[in-house]
């Protein structure tokens, strides 16, 4: 017989190894769980590790209020279903005194939204380890990445220094007051990850499947509004039918036109795509280097 | 049944790592790559024709790569980059590796989990020092999968001369590491000359791509050592009623129903389930991340290990390792750090540096210290007991990193080599353990490999064992120079004591044999009656000619030991002023002029499995 693993079943394999390993070697660790498709894989592969067992993480949402409507009911309901505890964390000093993307540009408005109330979240519930799903394919800073990352007591990373990373042992020591993120899909990249949601059958939001939707078009932009967006000179309304492939805040996060409304045709399309995924975010592209400068300072 | 294959997708995974110095195309070989198999997005080009433009240049293809502010900076390539591509074959992980000796450990961290190694050299300039710690760091963590891409052919104006020139020279190097196969691609990465396609530019070279090799090279698990070894990481116990024990297994299968000893526990029992989630699996292997339950309540936990009874790991409070010290504070000896070795982290300390290693003549230097990344050969000492493997028959079990205990650093890492090295000079030795532990039921065989000096029996020897250590067969490995060494102090070279040594050797064939151990002989044996009279004596004995002529062998000459002949300073020697009576009907034999070694260590061990699996 063939003992040869599919890639798939490989990745699997990688991460439950990761997630159990981060379960046995810290005190208080928990899934940063931004409700997208990465989260959601995360989610399936930490039940596949601990079962019959359940979930033995916390679950961290960062809710910087911009997020879709659609975003929030399913993290409520994937929450109520998985019974596992459920954190949201808001910095509601910054959202009080006026913080939003349309006032502040993003750059400041991620550093205050998502930074900021990450790191503080992470300190109030004392969590030295924060599991997230982001994945070496996604941008050119994250490529270099350890799976292991190691963080100082503000957080912040020093890619110059990164522990060597051997095999498959990870070395989760660290004093009081540091941290480590935990990068379990490092290796997969976009296509692995939705053919893993096909296979499993995996719940995920249904903004990423295409239909007819209210979209403002900025440019070469596709946006869907949500949360009184100020309107620009030059901003169309259309029905566009279009989906989201990679969910942040409604404002930075532009949808794309795609006819693909099944798993499937979620598949074949990025098979065929020529574009990257965060080509729409407009947090990534701010100024060089800017993915880098974010993580320096203690976002994901 | 539900297997790891079930799903329709059946592409499987290859990691790689890139390696070469600074300019040798690099990320041009790799940008080739991506945008051939269309893993670059027309906005990231678009950003690094952006980026370049900003910096003077047309196009700069490692700014595909060098994803760190710095790097684009220094222009260098600092830390690891991993970077995906897939074609209807497979899925590849690239580890793209920093050149510079200072991020040595960088480029370690991308090898440890690599199957396979692309080196890049310049052909304008050949062998530089970093080529060699390349390869050496490489073979040391396992790596037998290597590719030397020759780059910048174009350069060269696709010269053959220069080709061979480079590979000579790299294989002149290479000889005592014992590789299984190099492989040499003369390429041009910038045009993509042989690498996804082959090059019209270069008929003379007739042979794969650089793609080929990487979607045909075999994987690490497709060679699994046949052992159950299964460090358990955690212990599911959602009630009182249900405990079972999470791990990723190390190599062997385990199935319901099989019969296994825990460690350090020492207690038995068998297999009841085996499954991930809802699958219940009839079988599952390396490297597979799964949970077992077991009939018996024992003493179980995380550290400890599974393995199958009749072969269990031998337990140790003192290793021999090789280290590659990371650290900038220099290795002391005799205090404490910590080892982590599979799932358990334990005290050790280092109580011997044996020597280190001199990358560029792979000579064993005396030393008092292991300073940043050096290579040394010690002697460890853990405070509670570990359960390992030799690194070569098992990469799981066989490795391990240090930690300082109180900067939490990993400060090396390690691979367990044997009670002796297994790669010495004067040819290997391993330990008793992993032999006599061998569960395969099979009878003894002398393969018996005779040859001039050069001629490459202990490569082929050394390459044999391993791979008949893998599959679970008693071997031992009996080398002439070092019976010679151990048995034979009073015997010189003369036709009479040279005959005396090969009897001696026989001998302790005779008796491995006897018990069952398929024991391979790598000696000169010039003599032919005195090779017919030790095949009478043992019986069970398989010739193997390892044939090459005089004049390759004495170009080779591993060690060294031609050029003392020439100069009077050796005399007798066999080739040169001594007869080599060759063997008129060997059972096999190997031309390693015109065959590659893994062909000669295919052909032998295909032959030995035939006799030893068909008693």
């Amino acid at each position: 017989m063939n003992r040869r693993l599919s890639h798939l079943d490989a990745l699997e394999s990688e991460s439950i190894h990761i997630l159990r390993e981060v379960r046995a070697e810290f005190s208080r660790p928990a899934i940063l769980y931004s409700i997208g498709k990465d989260s959601s894989v995360m989610l399936r592969l930490a039940q596949k590790a601990f079962y019959p067992g359940k979930i033995p993480f916390l679950l961290l949402h960062i809710d910087t209020t911009y997020k879709f409507r659609e975003m929030i009911e399913f993290r409520d309901r994937i929450a109520r279903e998985f019974n596992v505890d459920l954190i949201v964390h808001t910095n509601h000093e910054a959202i009080a005194a006026g913080a939003s993307p349309f006032k502040l540009g993003t750059s400041k408005c991620c550093a205050l939204l998502k930074t900021k109330a990450l790191l503080d979240a992470l300190a109030e519930h004392r969590i030295d380890a924060a599991i997230g799903g982001a994945r070496r394919d996604e941008e050119k800073s994250r490529a270099k990445e350890r799976i292991f990352s190691f963080r100082d007591p503000f957080g912040q990373w020093d890619p110059k220094n990164q522990r060597p990373e051997l095999w498959n042992l990870y070395n989760g020591r660290i004093e009081k007051g540091q941290s480590v993120r935990v990068f379990p899909l490092s290796n997969w990249t976009e296509v692995d990850v939705w053919e893993y949601i096909e296979r499993e059958a995996i719940p995920v939001v249904p903004l990423y499947f295409a239909r007819p939707r209210k979209a403002i078009i900025r440019g070469d932009l596709v946006i869907l509004p949500e949360h009184d967006m100020p309107a620009e000179a030059g901003d169309r309304v259309e029905t566009v039918t279009s989906r989201m492939r990679s969910l942040g805040c409604s404002y930075c996060s532009g949808a794309i036109r795609s006819q693909a409304d099944t798993l499937p045709g979620i598949v074949e399309e990025l098979k065929a795509f020529r574009r990257s995924e965060r080509e729409n975010r407009l947090i990534d592209h701010d100024q060089e280097g800017s993915m880098e400068l974010k993580k320096r300072e203690g976002y994901f | 049944m539900i297997s790891a294959t079930s799903y329709s997708e059946s592409r499987d995974l290859l990691r790689f790592l890139t390696a070469g110095s600074v300019d040798d195309g690099k990320s041009t070989l790799i940008g080739r790559l991506l945008h051939d198999s269309g893993a670059v997005y027309e906005d990231e080009l678009d950003a690094v024709y952006k980026a370049s433009k900003a910096r003077g240049s047309k196009f700069d293809p490692s700014l595909l790569t060098d994803g760190l502010k710095a790097e684009r900076e220094q222009g260098i390539t600092i830390d690891v980059a991993y970077r995906y591509f897939s074609t209807p074959k497979r899925k590849f992980i690239i580890a793209d590796t920093p050149g510079h000796e200072q991020y040595t450990r960088n480029m370690v961290t991308g090898a440890t989990t690599a199957d396979l190694a692309v080196l890049l050299i310049d052909a304008r300039k050949g062998i530089l020092t970093q080529t060699r710690r390349h390869l050496y760091t490489a073979w040391m963590l396992g790596i037998r999968n290597i590719v030397l891409a020759l780059n910048k052919m174009d350069l060269v104006n696709f010269d053959p001369d220069v080709f061979h020139r480079v590979k000579s020279t790299f294989l002149e190097y290479a000889a005592p590491l014992h590789f299984g196969d190099l492989q040499f691609v003369p390429i041009s990465a910038l045009d993509g000359d042989n690498v996804t396609q082959p090059s019209e530019r270069m008929p003379w070279y007739g042979g794969p791509s650089i793609l080929d090799i990487l979607e045909t090279a075999e994987t690490r698990e497709s060679r699994a050592f046949q052992n159950v070894r299964f460090p358990v990481q955690f212990v599911i116990r959602p009630n009182q009623d249900v405990r079972a024990y999470a791990g990723q297994i190390a190599s062997g299968i385990i199935r319901p129903g099989t019969e296994v000893m825990a460690l350090p526990s020492r207690q038995k029992t068998i297999v009841e389930r085996v499954f991930l989630h809802t699958n219940e699996l009839e079988e599952a292997f390396a490297p597979m991340s799964v949970a077992v339950s077991l009939r018996d309540h024992i003493d179980l936990g995380r550290g400890d290990i599974l393995c199958n009874v009749e072969a269990e790991p031998p337990e140790s409070r003192r290793l021999r390792a090789k280290l590659i010290w990371m650290s900038p504070a220099p290795m002391s000896l005799n205090v404490p750090y910590l080892m982590k070795h599979t799932t358990q982290t334990v005290c050790m300390s280092v109580s011997h540096l044996h020597h280190k290693l001199d990358i560029n003549t792979l000579d064993e230097l005396p030393a008092a210290a292991l300073n940043l990344n050096e290579i040394g050969e010690v002697t460890i000492e853990t405070h509670k007991p570990v359960f390992c493997d030799p690194y070569h028959v098992n990469k799981v079990t066989g490795s391990f990193i240090v930690i300082h205990p109180i900067q939490n650093n990993t400060v090396a890492v390690g691979i367990i080599t044997d009670d002796e090295p297994f790669i010495s000079r004067h040819g290997g030795h391993s330990s008793l353990e992993e032999q006599v532990s061998s569960d395969a039921d099979h009878k003894g065989l002398t393969v018996w490999m005779t040859g001039l000096s050069g001629a490459g029996k202990t490569t082929i020897c050394q390459a044999v064992y391993t791979e008949l250590l893998s599959r679970g067969i008693r071997v031992e490995m009996l080398d002439g120079d070092a019976v010679r060494q151990q048995m034979g102090r009073n015997l010189g070279f003369s036709q009479e004591d040279r005959a005396e040594n090969v009897r001696r050797i026989g001998y302790i064939a005779q008796l491995l044999t006897r018990n069952r151990v398929v024991t391979l002989v790598s000696a000169i044996s010039p003599y032919r009656a005195v090779r017919d009279e030790v095949r009478a004596k043992i019986g069970r004995f398989m010739e193997v000619y390892v044939n090459a002529p005089v004049q390759l062998c004495e170009q080779r000459d591993p060690k060294g030991l031609y050029k003392r002949a020439r100069t009077g300073e050796i005399r007798r020697f066999t080739g040169l002023d001594d007869p080599y009576e060759h063997p008129l009907s060997p059972d096999l034999e190997c031309k390693t002029d015109q065959e590659s070694v893994k062909e000669c260590v295919d052909k032998v061990v295909s032959a030995i499995l035939e006799i030893v699996s068909h008693d």
